[in-house]
């Protein structure tokens, strides 16, 4: 018998449709992979699960969770299910935990919800779930608060208090979307070991079809608020039908075409570049300490280059950018772009910072709403001595937005009026205006879903193409830079500790940081791969 | 629109109105004593009654609305001319000597509520108008620089803030281009409650005898004066009062209603 | 902790040093000659010399200044011109007044404003809440003095229930002197109340929203547990502010309400000085005000630190 089956769940707030005949099933032990997009309805099907829903919520159909009909219970009821029958891991666990109560409370409070025991007995318990979720008392006492804690050790203490009653059913919504790849792997497989001990069923959300494939024992697809293909993880990677789950499957491992070759002349070169922060003063009279975010790093990058650079948060990266781009003097080293300096005696200079533009990766946050795009697209004339005007800048506009692939009428809208992926376009628009050599894409496919995502991949590569242009990827996402570089550089702590040809560095890493990486990225299998590129 | 932005927008323009015409034409002269006709009740003649001097109070609370508005715009256009500039200044350099300066002249200015500013300025220069304007007027100052720099910290946090920088433009053009636009929004809401505020505070002022002087009408005067009449002469006190209410009160609603009507925009251009 | 606490200290000295500096200035060295401004413009030279004398006139204005301050250091406010007394004296007798008066106001509109703003957050769109935002929106927008005639009106005057104004004195006992100061506290606690009210009530649905509320619920806590255990504390932090500006408003606004009820508090002596043009008076009094919200405002960041860890490891 299931654990857990939803049967033609539909589902509307305040009328808008969300699902629509939804039906899937988790055994006990089972992990049930649920992909989808952005409004596929996804994480609005984890959440019926547990009634956690918006004020204004419909649901229609059936959802039985050992064998208790959800959508009929009242509230009492559920509270007395949820977080000791069925359990939830989130998304975002720098926000999760309350910040005002130290970390073995939350867990304690979980039993004592519950159950009526002591306080001691509870704490006691407490320990155990925190252990379990690899957290253990000697190195992480429960006194501890959630702001002493970074974001994977906060997710493990969310998953010690999902875990502390040994619930039939955890439901987990993207529990890793928001950490590093190597937390990501420590993570899931903690909840895959979890998953298997208790013999609790997993119901994994995720847009990862990687991470999807690495885990589940079952894979249900969704788009729009319906299922489109759903079965047994071994044969749906490999006999799927619907157009949509090819399409996907297609994206998650797209590999953009390119035709140019990179010059063997350097553009940009970086050499023992330093850059140093004061950290806050040690005391009231103590002298502030320093923090060194970028170490000594040197490379070049040869016209027309894709060069990557890989990374965990943290480790100098957006640093590195905001020297490179001149936003920020350097300690020691230097950057030259085509032999003249970023910086010229303490000021920025022009001339070098007009032939570089950059994209970053937040599409909503990337543009100042009050502005058209017009407006916002010819921003970096600021830089260009002699900037056009009038029907000459109109004509420059027009160039720039039908070269990303929107349309020159485009021009008098307003941000708003535009989806993720065309806002990706209009910041790429925004960077070809004034004509660079070199675009550092920050994270710049990052937020966008799979199917988005390739279609900028594309887009981008035929840019570097068309107009010779030299890119500088930076990116946490290592099978985006395996796909669109050519050459990449691991940086950890403010140094390089790796750098080679993409294909090599992946085929045959060197650096144990790096094995650490690409063993840590999900990947999906390699006849899965193959079939994905005949797609 | 919702029925709070309505409701407050025709409640404020009232006064506002009542104030302009009060210019052109009032029932009676609010300088002439009718000692025959002295605390009347509200009449045909004299729909709000008439105070202890025979004057017409509808009169009186027309011409009063113009003290109160004044003082409390004034001090409005004080708060936000030097507070909006201050708050992009030190949002712009944060941490540096400039911000820190700005938000411990907030702090020390917080210290004095605008009574004992007034109170101060009165005991050398004696009690006037102007010394409410400028005692409301300083007190604005630190509420506007701190809401404009919590805003703009926020703003400096986002990626088209980066992106001006990338574009090459220094901090002064990314305040002005950039910054300003987007706390405009919060200005306004915030300029409403002041403006509310002020003409509490004008009323309050004068009604201790630290704002307008006799003879010039206004709203907190009036109250004192109905002071120990209040038990046989009630309307004395019960129609400047009102005034100052709904006055307040329409302002508050609007300001209450342009949030709501902003902040739903600001939400969708965030998605 | 500790070094969180001496921090704000010192702030909070170098706040009253120049606050004083302000006050001396705009006291002591606007009005040109103090002593001829006190006595009027047809005062004999052997009066205002003899003035000048006493009030230490002929020295540099650093020495009067710092005379001034080490003075109220040990307690020593100066003498009153008019009425010939120790300042701190008098002060001490009206604080007797205005201080119990500014805490049952702040007591009051804490009292009201808390469960108001919490049932108002649950029960966020229903006839409840409309009521107490209704009821808030008016609050916030009467004048306190006019408030408190028109319960003079008619708690005094048609009821009888309480006196119309005068102090009973704490002489005649807790309750006489408390009842004395119950109308003039209400007047003062209600608008406070109703801004506190709608502060608590936005930071509560604020809180309500967050992430770690919908945990919690996830943890099998119901709508009402996941309020009162994690929202709340959570939602304290801007309210603790608007108390600490509060309080600000409460002093000043009892100098206000004191001239209504006819209380013998700081208010009225601040009034009484200034048609007296006793600025030695204005002066001690603007800066024991000043002293008690700039103290209040520690305080409250005192409190911020309780209530918030990740303050109390802040260095």
């Amino acid at each position: 018998m299931s654990l857990l089956r939803i049967e033609n769940l539909s589902m509307d707030i305040h009328g808008t449709p969300i699902l629509k005949d939804v039906s899937l099933s988790v055994d006990p032990g089972q992990i049930v992979g649920v992909i989808g997009e952005s409004g596929s309805g996804k994480s609005m099907t984890a959440f019926s699960v547990m009634q956690l829903l918006p004020d204004g919520t419909n649901c229609a159909g059936r959802i039985a969770l050992s064998g208790h009909e959800m959508l009929t219970l009242g509230e009492r009821s559920l509270c007395r299910l949820r977080g000791s029958k069925v359990s939830m891991v989130f998304q975002e666990p720098m926000t999760a935990l309350n910040p005002l109560k130290p970390i073995g409370e939350q867990v304690a409070e979980t039993i004592l919800i519950h159950e009526r025991t002591s306080r001691a007995n509870a704490m006691h318990r407490a320990a155990e779930a925190l252990a379990r979720a690899e957290l253990p008392q000697d190195r992480f006492p429960m006194s501890r608060y959630p702001h002493e804690l970074s974001g994977g050790q906060r997710q493990r203490v969310v998953i010690a208090m999902a875990i502390a009653l040994r619930p039939n059913l955890l439901i987990a919504d993207e529990p890793t979307t928001a950490l590093d790849v190597t937390t990501q792997a420590e993570i899931l497989t903690l909840l895959k070991r979890l998953a298997s001990e208790d013999g609790m069923g997993l119901l994994l959300i995720s847009h990862d079809l990687a991470v999807v494939a690495d885990m589940a024992d079952h894979i249900v697809i969704m788009r729009q608020g319906e299922v489109v293909e759903q079965g047994p993880a071994q044969t749906l990677l490999r006999e799927m039908r619907h157009p949509y789950s090819l399409a996907l499957l297609a994206a998650s491992d797209h590999v953009p075409e390119r035709e140019g070759q990179p010059q063997d002349m350097p553009l940009l070169r970086v050499r023992d570049v330093v850059r140093d922060y004061a950290t806050p003063r040690k005391g009231l009279w103590g002298t502030p300490g320093t923090f060194r975010a970028v170490d000594g790093i040197s490379f070049d990058i040869r016209r027309g280059e894709n060069l990557g650079l890989v990374g965990e948060s943290g480790c100098g990266k957006s640093t590195l950018t905001r020297a490179i781009l001149g936003l920020e003097e350097v300690q020691a080293g230097t950057i030259e772009l085509d032999g003249q300096p970023v910086f010229t005696g303490h000021r920025p200079n022009r001339a070098v910072r007009r032939r570089m533009q950059v994209v970053f990766q937040d599409p909503y946050g990337s543009f100042n709403p009050r502005w058209t795009v017009a407006r916002l697209v010819c921003e970096p004339f600021h830089l260009a001595d002699d900037p056009p005007t009038g029907a000459a800048r109109d004509a420059a506009v027009a160039e720039a937005l039908e070269s990303v692939g929107l349309a020159a009428s485009d021009a008098e809208k307003y941000i708003h009026e535009f989806s993720g992926g065309q806002r990706q376009r209009i910041a790429i628009a925004r960077a070809l205006i004034i004509k660079p050599d070199l675009i550092i894409l920050d994270e710049a496919v990052s937020a966008l879903d799979v199917s988005v995502r390739a279609q900028v991949l594309d887009l981008l590569a035929d840019l570097s193409d068309r107009f010779g242009l030299t890119y500088l990827f930076i990116s946490h996402d290592l099978s985006v830079v395996r796909s669109i570089t050519d050459r990449v550089l691991v940086m950890k702590a403010g140094k390089i500790v790796e750098q080679g040809e993409t294909e090599q560095v992946f085929a045959d890493p060197q650096h144990p940081y790096t094995q650490q990486l690409i063993a840590a990225a999900p990947q999906l299998p390699d006849d899965v791969r193959r079939l994905a590129h005949e797609h | 629109m919702s029925r709070n932005l309505v409701l407050g927008a025709v409640l404020s323009a009232v006064f506002v109105l009542a104030a302009l015409i009060s210019f052109a034409w009032v029932p009676y002269d609010v300088t002439q004593m009718d000692i025959t006709n002295k605390i009347k009740p509200p009449s045909p003649a004299h729909p709000l009654g008439t105070d202890h001097f025979g004057r017409d109070i509808l009169s009186m609370i027309m011409v009063g609305a113009r003290t109160s508005i004044a003082v409390a715009l004034v001090a409005v256009g004080i708060g936000m001319g030097l507070g909006v500039p201050l708050g992009l200044a030190a949002a712009a350099k944060k941490g540096g000597w400039l911000d820190e300066l700005i938000m411990r002249a907030n702090d020390l200015v917080f210290a004095f509520p605008s009574l004992l500013i007034a109170i101060m300025i009165t005991a050398v220069f004696g009690a006037s108008a102007i010394n409410a304007i400028i005692a409301i007027g300083i007190f604005n100052i630190p509420v506007f620089a701190r809401l404009t720099r919590s805003g703009a910290l926020s703003l400096w946090t986002r990626d088209f803030v980066l992106a001006a920088r990338v574009a090459g433009k220094g901090a002064t053009r990314i305040s002005v281009e950039h910054i300003l636009p987007n706390v405009t929004n919060l200005l306004i809401v915030q300029g409403t409650i002041q403006f509310s505020l002020g003409i509490l505070a004008e009323a309050g002022l004068s009604y201790v005898g630290l704002g307008a002087q006799p003879p010039t009408p206004s709203w907190g005067r009036m109250l004192a004066d109905s002071q120990t009449m209040v038990s046989f002469a009630p309307h004395m006190a019960l129609f400047p009062g009102l005034a100052i209410l709904l006055t307040v009160l329409g302002l508050n609603l609007m300001g209450d209603g342009l949030r709501d009507r902003f902040d739903p925009k600001l939400q969708r251009a965030r998605q | 902790m500790l070094r969180f606490a001496l921090k704000r200290l010192l702030s909070l000295a170098a706040t009253l040093w120049v606050a004083s500096l302000i006050i001396f200035l705009s006291l002591e060295i606007v009005p040109g000659d103090p002593a001829a401004f006190m006595l009027g413009m047809n005062a004999q030279e052997d009066t205002l010399n003899a003035l000048r004398e006493e009030l230490g006139l002929n020295q540099g204005p650093l020495q009067r200044y710092l005379g001034w301050v080490g003075g109220m250091l040990v307690g020593d406010f100066g003498t009153s011109y008019t009425y010939r007394t120790p300042v701190a004296e008098m002060i001490l007798e009206r604080v007797q007044v205005s201080l119990p008066l500014a805490l049952y106001a702040l007591t009051l509109s804490t009292v009201i404003a808390f469960p108001a703003g919490i049932w108002a957050a649950s029960r966020r769109g229903r006839a409840a809440d409309v009521t107490v935002m209704g009821l808030t929106q008016l609050g916030v927008a009467i004048p306190n003095f006019w408030f408190a005639m028109l319960m003079v009106l008619v708690f005094a005057i048609n009821l009888r229930w309480f006196n119309a104004g005068g102090f009973a004195g704490w002489d005649a006992g807790f309750f006489p002197a408390m009842k004395s100061l119950t109308l003039p506290a209400i007047a003062l606690a209600l608008p406070q109340a109703s801004i506190l009210a709608r502060v608590m009530r936005s930071s509560l649905l604020d809180t309500l929203s967050e992430d770690f509320i919908r945990t919690a619920r996830a943890k099998g806590l119901t709508r009402a547990q996941a309020l009162w255990r994690h929202a709340l504390r959570n939602a304290l932090i801007p309210v603790l502010t608007i108390i600490g500006l509060q309080f600000a408003f409460l002093l000043a606004g009892a100098i206000i309400i004191e001239n209504v009820f006819f209380l013998p508090g700081l208010g009225r002596l601040v009034f009484q000085a200034i048609s007296a043009r006793d600025l030695i008076v204005v002066e001690s009094v603007v800066m024991l005000l000043v002293f008690a919200v700039v103290l209040v405002n520690f305080v409250v960041d005192l409190a911020y630190a309780a209530v918030d860890p990740r303050l109390r490891g802040q260095k």
